[in-house]
This record gives structure tokens, sequence and C-alpha cells, in this order.
């Protein structure tokens, strides 16, 4: 799972490294409409539809919260 | 606060969109934003070309178009229109009321009731609902129910959060008494504590336009605007809708014992095609049951946007037909509102351009 996120976002921003420990909101390396194109994306890739009240930044600020978003929302580690 | 409604129906609908389309493309290098990043904005929020109105033109202007359209074609008789009602938040002038201007250019009777009201994203619910009311005299027994902005004027053109996605309209929708026993039923929420999500800064009394207001800065996403222009606070719009929205819903189905899949259209308030997806998939509504598709073509035009989407979406079928409908509008206020409806054998469901 989390090689796949990680080349959704690395397609999404190309210019920034996400296996970095970082906030990736904080630092700006997503902002609100990245969010979009990236739940787009993960809707797309596991089969599912993240909830939409789930679409908070706090969600996509590491990988780790995004693979934890993905399980909450059915996708099996 | 839940509301129910009996023996009304809707008996027609004109959209008037203006003539002039303008692409996403068109207007993309006016966003402090690189290319590749608009045309991912482009796919996942259902940009591609908006209509807005050409300078000058007022809300008016397309209303008395759209109505004298129905007189000259003997869809509706000047003399059977009991009330106007215009739903806008882009009136003609501060006063009198732009429905009574449109009253004036048309040349109606002293006795038809005219109002305004200031609704947007959920003005067809709130108008469908006043329209209603107004219904009960016995003196009314026909409101045109016009829903119309032109927002494009008050947006600033490098504000990527809300250029690419406003659209300008007017729709005419016809509501009458009818013999049915079919109940209506209806929700209305209301929240002003976040009134500054969706708003206009300057121009009102509590902060006149000025040079000062006029004076373009630019936000932390890169968008340029002035108090002048309209400010939507984007996720916290988001959020609320994706919160608040779908509960309604279901609460309204309840209320009125229709379960989802009876419902035919689930004609909902066109903010872009990433919300309406996600509001689909949280009701367990297929996507085809709620087409997302008004602001890739025409752009939201506020209250006017759920008319549209009946019009481009069924058009002709609604006059032969008759489906139920579950109509939802959320938005500025904040104002969130559903109605539970069967509409068909509509005497007319078409657009129309100025």
């Amino acid at each position: 799972m989390r090689e796949k996120i990680v080349s959704i976002l690395r397609e999404l921003r190309p210019e920034f490294d996400f296996n970095e420990p970082l906030d990736f909101i904080e630092e700006g390396m997503l902002d609100s409409f990245d969010v979009i194109n990236l739940v787009t994306a993960l809707d797309s890739e596991f089969g599912i539809s993240i909830d939409g009240t789930d679409v908070l930044p706090d969600n996509f600020s590491s990988v780790g919260n995004i693979e934890a978003l993905l399980r909450k929302n059915g996708v099996k580690a | 606060m839940k509301l129910k409604f009996h023996r009304k129906r809707i008996t027609g609908i004109l959209t008037v969109l203006p003539s002039r389309e303008v692409t996403f493309e068109e207007e993309m290098e006016n966003y402090n934003f690189s290319v590749s990043k608009s045309m991912k904005l482009k796919m996942a929020m259902g940009y591609n070309k908006h209509r807005i109105v050409e300078e000058g033109v007022c809300v008016s202007d397309l209303c008395v178009h759209g109505l004298n359209f129905l007189f000259k074609n003997r869809m509706l008789r000047k003399e059977n229109i009991d009330a106007l009602l215009l739903v806008t938040q882009s009136p003609d002038h501060f006063m009198p009321a732009t429905s009574n201007i449109i009253q004036g250019k048309l040349g109606l009777g002293t006795d038809v009731f005219c109002m305004d009201i200031n609704q947007g994203c959920c003005g067809f619910i709130v108008g469908l609902m006043e329209a209603f009311m107004l219904l009960e005299q016995e003196s009314i027994h026909k409101v045109v129910l016009l829903n119309a902005d032109v927002l494009s004027r008050k947006v600033s053109k490098r504000d990527r959060n809300s250029n690419p996605l406003t659209g300008d309209a007017a729709t005419i929708t016809i509501v009458e008494r009818s013999d049915s026993n079919a109940v209506i039923h209806g929700f209305l929420k209301m929240d002003g504590t976040a009134s500054d999500a969706l708003m206009i800064p300057a121009g009102g009394f509590r902060l006149p336009a000025s040079e000062e207001t006029g004076r373009m800065t630019e936000d932390t996403a890169g968008n340029f605007r002035s108090l002048d222009n309209l400010v939507m606070k984007g996720d916290e719009v988001f959020n609320f809708v994706q919160r608040e929205v779908p509960p309604m819903i279901e609460e309204l189905l309840q209320e009125a014992g229709c379960p989802r899949e009876k419902v035919d259209w689930y004609m909902f308030h066109q903010p872009n095609r990433f919300m309406l997806h996600k509001l689909a998939d949280k009701l367990g509504v297929p996507r085809e049951k709620m087409p997302s598709n008004i602001v890739e073509n025409f752009g939201n035009s506020s209250g006017a946007t759920i008319p549209t989407n009946i019009s481009f979406n069924i058009g002709d079928r609604l006059k032969q037909e008759q489906y139920m409908f579950c109509l939802a509008g959320f938005g500025v206020g904040l104002t969130w509102g559903a109605l539970l409806m069967n509409i068909g054998n509509l005497d007319f469901n078409e657009i129309i351009y100025y």
C-alpha cells in the first residue's frame, strides 16, 4: 500500500520527496487542490470512495496518515 | 426545520443562459498555477467552460428576456401571474427590489405580489417553499419563481478558487396548485455563525466600496482578489456540505417513508463534480441518478443550478413523464435545504439563450 501511495504522490508533485518524514500540508507539499486530486487517484487505485467527511488536511499530512485513512475506508494492508 | 406542503406542483421550467461561453483554457493564464496543475484541477472538479454575461447585463435583463419568450410563445399569459418571486444575490440595485423592476418592464398588473429574496445556492429550495406558502392565499393561483444571478461580475478573474466555476443564469419556474394528494416533504436549515464562508465583503453599508476595497491583494494560495469580489472558503464549504447534507437527505427520506431507490432523480445544487460524487457515494445513490455536469457545461449559477440541471438533463421527457425528485441546495448563509416531490407533465422544460 505504501509504495502505491508514494507513487501517486510523486506523480502529483514530482518536485518533492514524499519518503521524507515531513508534514506534507504544513510544508506546502500538498495544497487543497492537490488533496482533491489525491483523493480521486486513491479512490480509483484502490477501488473505494473515501468518505467526504474524511477529506481533511490532517488525513493527508503523511504517508502513515493516508495509510490509516485507506484502512478506515476498507483497504486491507 | 421540517416542512410539509400539500397540493402544489411545478408546471413549467425555462432556463435562460448567456450566449457568451468561456473555456477553462482561455482563462488559465490568469491563474497563478502551472499548466499541468491547472489541467489536473480541471479533471477533478469538472471545470470545462462556463456561461457568463457581457459587461453591463443584469439579472432583470435575463428574467425579462425569458418571460417575454414565454409570453410570445403563449406558454404563459401576463394576466395569469399573481406573484413574481425573485431569488438573487446580484440585484440590479440596492433599491428598489428587482422583482418590481421586472414587473414594470413587463407591464404586469399592480395586483402582482412582487418580492426579492436574498439567497444563493439554496435559493431554488427556499424559493419553492416561499411559492408554496404564497399559494395558500385564495387570490394567488400562479407564482412565477425567478432564480437569477450574474455573480461573474463580482468574481476576480485571477481567483482560481471561484472564477472557473462561476456561471450566470436565470431560471423561470411556474408554481401552481395541484389536485394531487401527494405530500411534498421539505427540510431547511441555516447557520449564520459561518456567514463569512461565502461572501462579498465590501459594497454594502457595513463596508462601502472605495478605492481601498477595490485594491487587489494576493492570498496564501496565490489568488488575487479585492474586498469588492466574492470570496469563498472552499475547504470550509466542502466540509460543511459533506457533514450536513447526507444526514439531512436521510432524515427527509425517512420522514417521507420513501426508500432511496424510489427516488428517480437526485437533482442537487452544482458546486463541482468532486463534491457531488462524494455526496452520491455517501448516500449510496448511483452517480447517474445525481447528475454533476452543470459546472462543466455552464458553470455554477447559485440558485439557478437545480432548474438548469432539470432542463439540461431531462428536457422534453419531463413534458410527457413524471418522476420522483429529491432536490437539494446548500451554500451561502450557510443554508441547506431539500424537497422531495413529484415533478412531471410540464408545459415546458427548455433552455434558451440571451
